[in-house]
């Protein structure tokens, strides 16, 4: 067996293959039909897969890599532990500034910097216009270095701002581009009222996104925090946010926080703690099972529109086996093996399903593009792994439904398969 | 003279049932280089048996077969394969060319399964066109031809690897007696050119065309004789 005998019968089962396959081109498509769902199951699942992690990644850079939220309440559900955590006391945010000295006071700190933070939803009105849920939080002048957004028009508050409790807003993007349609770089130097408090609007933060698609990070304002107690002084939602110097252990950083923390709450070694340090990661927790669900739905689609097609083009391999049982007669008896008599017949089937897969990933990128197109905050994405990976499937299924015709067909008896009719 | 075929004490017993038929029961036949032999028989005489182990399609129960000086009796299929591909002209009743592929295409397909290069192929497949005739319609496909130069086609595909032995199998009973003249008239061309010729056939006036007549009766050479005055036709 020589290499161009090898190459001969690899070049000749594609052309079979080929004129094969445009011989009988609606039977080709029909039978490929299966291959061609599973391939677009399988796709828009990965990029349904990869838009949530993308998706997931853009959402946390808004809360901040480096960031903990010290708050009464953990992130997530708490199950029936809830009066455990009703019973905490409130987070004093007088605290933030005590946090501030520890850090001071330790030079090897891989903390940065602590923030108060206290809000609430509003109604915010400008002129005859006004939007209603509007989250306002109260922050000092520092919070700028931790922001996740910066100003596109306008400036942060000041310290003297700050202490002063100047009556200045940072609004977010959206809520901008909706009190003033005409132009939201007109908005600096404008008056707004927050529950009928006026303000004068002095920036406009970056577009941020929604997080998660749940809740707009873009639909907020900013005040300094004591302008912010002339009107609102409840405290069950107060919060510091604790920066971690770049590029540190956020482990390590979150368990010299808890240290200080217990510390300034007083607590004995054997107390646990009756506060909560919420960081991004644990977000991450949270959604793992949505992303299992959408692949094990997606799998399972897959598999069975797969496992269907291979079925049908089984079949239809078994039906042209049938009918060219002379030709497969004479091809042995002019000098082919039966090996080039196998190969020719699998890859008719791995051809339908190529063909069928090629077919699928082109629908799944049309659809995607139309999602994309139609709601572009859908974090889809598309990618070569993809690719890679409805080719390999489209492959294993065509050998897989080809094999038993295939073999079936090099198994023929040469002498009869000549006189069959 | 060497001889291109040579069989002997060949048996093929089948077994159908609990019932055991010997095809063939213990034939002998040498054939020579550049004979022209036509074998005969009626149908369950063993005549198609014995035409698909000279054609390396199936192998002997028993007995020895040498072709071209191989012993091909006991040989394994991959081996069959190449024996075929190298040796043997195929030439069918119904010319079993492959439909909607040209007949150059058609031709080409044994020096597909030997691994020669495509220009080569190409090449010999339009000689071998030439040498039948039909060098002017290598693009048509077999649909557009008519039987008499379907059977060319395949007569061209069965010359193109240069075998040992050609093997056909009533190679005019699907054509009418004028075109079955032509066609043997181009057999007659080829043994006068040197090749050697089998025509299994159970028409005596397409057998008087050979030089030498097998008949065959029950699984065994009922027959063997040389035809003295074979009827010459030339192509026009």
């Amino acid at each position: 067996m020589t290499l161009s005998q090898r190459v001969n019968e690899w070049t000749e089962a594609v052309a079979i293959a080929g004129r094969q396959i445009l011989a009988h081109k609606v039977r080709s498509l029909l039978t490929a039909l299966g291959v061609i769902i599973g391939i677009v199951a399988v796709t828009l699942m990965g990029t349904a897969i990869k838009g949530i992690d993308t998706g997931f990644t853009n959402s946390l850079d808004m809360l901040g890599q480096d960031t903990m939220y010290l708050q009464k309440w953990p992130w997530g559900d708490v199950g029936d532990d809830w009066f455990k955590y009703r019973n905490r006391p409130n987070v004093d945010i007088r605290d933030a500034d005590r946090i501030n000295e520890a850090i001071a006071a330790n030079p090897d700190s891989l903390l940065r910097l602590a923030v108060p933070s206290k809000g609430r939803d509003f109604r915010v009105k400008r002129d005859d216009r006004s939007a209603s849920g509007v989250y306002t939080e109260g922050t000092v002048a520092d919070f700028a270095s931790m922001s996740t957004a910066d100003p596109v028009h306008g400036r942060f508050f000041t310290h003297i701002e700050d202490q002063s409790a100047a009556m200045v807003a940072i609004l977010g993007y959206d809520l901008a581009e909706s009190l003033f349609p005409e132009g939201m770089e007109r908005a600096i130097g404008e008056r707004i009222s927050i529950h009928g408090y006026k303000f004068t609007v002095i920036g406009v933060l970056e577009r941020q996104g929604s997080f998660l698609g749940l809740m707009s990070f873009d639909r907020r304002a900013i005040v300094p925090l004591r302008s912010l107690q002339k009107f609102y002084r409840a405290n069950w939602g107060d919060n510091i946010k604790v920066a971690a110097k770049p590029d540190v252990d956020m482990d390590a950083a979150e368990d010299e926080l808890t240290g200080i923390y217990r510390r300034l709450r007083g607590l004995g070694p054997d107390e646990e703690n009756d506060f909560e340090l919420n960081r991004s990661a644990m977000v991450e927790e949270q959604l793992g099972p949505v992303k299992s669900g959408v692949a094990l739905a997606g799998f399972f689609v897959t598999g069975l529109a797969l496992f269907v097609g291979a079925i049908g083009i089984m079949n239809i391999t078994f039906v042209s086996v049938k009918e060219r049982t002379r030709e497969i007669g004479t091809r042995r008896a002019i000098g082919a093996r039966r090996q080039a008599i196998l190969l020719q017949f699998l890859m008719e089937a791995v051809s339908i399903c190529l063909i069928g897969g090629l077919i699928g990933l082109l629908i799944a990128f049309g659809l995607q593009s139309v999602v994309s197109t139609a709601f572009p905050d859908f974090p889809f994405s598309f990618s070569a792994d993809l690719v890679i990976l409805a080719t390999t499937l489209s492959i294993f299924t065509g050998v897989a439904s080809g094999l038993a015709p295939a073999w079936q067909a090099a198994r023929l008896d040469p002498a009869i398969a000549l006189r069959h009719e | 003279m060497a001889s291109v075929i040579e069989i002997r004490n060949l048996h093929k017993t089948y077994h159908l049932g609990s019932t055991i038929v010997r095809a063939l029961d213990g034939v002998d036949l040498t054939v020579a280089k550049n004979e022209y032999v036509a074998i005969m028989g009626p149908s369950g005489s063993g005549k198609s048996t014995l035409m698909n182990i000279i054609g390396c399609l199936d192998v002997p129960t028993s007995g020895s077969y040498h072709l071209a000086g191989q012993p091909v009796d006991e040989m394994e299929d991959d081996d069959l394969a190449l024996v075929r591909n190298r040796q043997i002209g195929f030439i069918f009743q119904s010319f079993n060319l492959l439909p909607r592929t040209s007949i150059l295409r058609n031709v080409e397909l044994p020096l597909v399964y030997s691994g020669i290069s495509r220009d080569e192929r190409l090449d010999r497949a339009r000689e071998a066109l030439r040498k039948v005739g039909l060098g002017d319609r290598i693009d048509h496909q077999p649909n557009e031809l008519s039987g008499g130069q379907r059977q060319r086609v395949a007569i061209a595909r069965a010359l193109v690897n240069d075998p040992s032995i050609i093997l056909a199998d009533e190679p005019t009973g699907n054509l009418d007696s004028r075109t079955g003249q032509e066609i043997m008239a181009l057999f007659e061309d080829l043994y006068q050119q040197g090749q050697t010729l089998l025509v299994v056939t159970h028409e005596d006036d397409i057998a008087e065309h050979a030089r030498r007549c097998v008949r065959l009766r029950d699984g065994l050479i009922e027959s063997d004789l040389a035809i003295s005055n074979p009827v010459l036709t030339r192509a026009q």
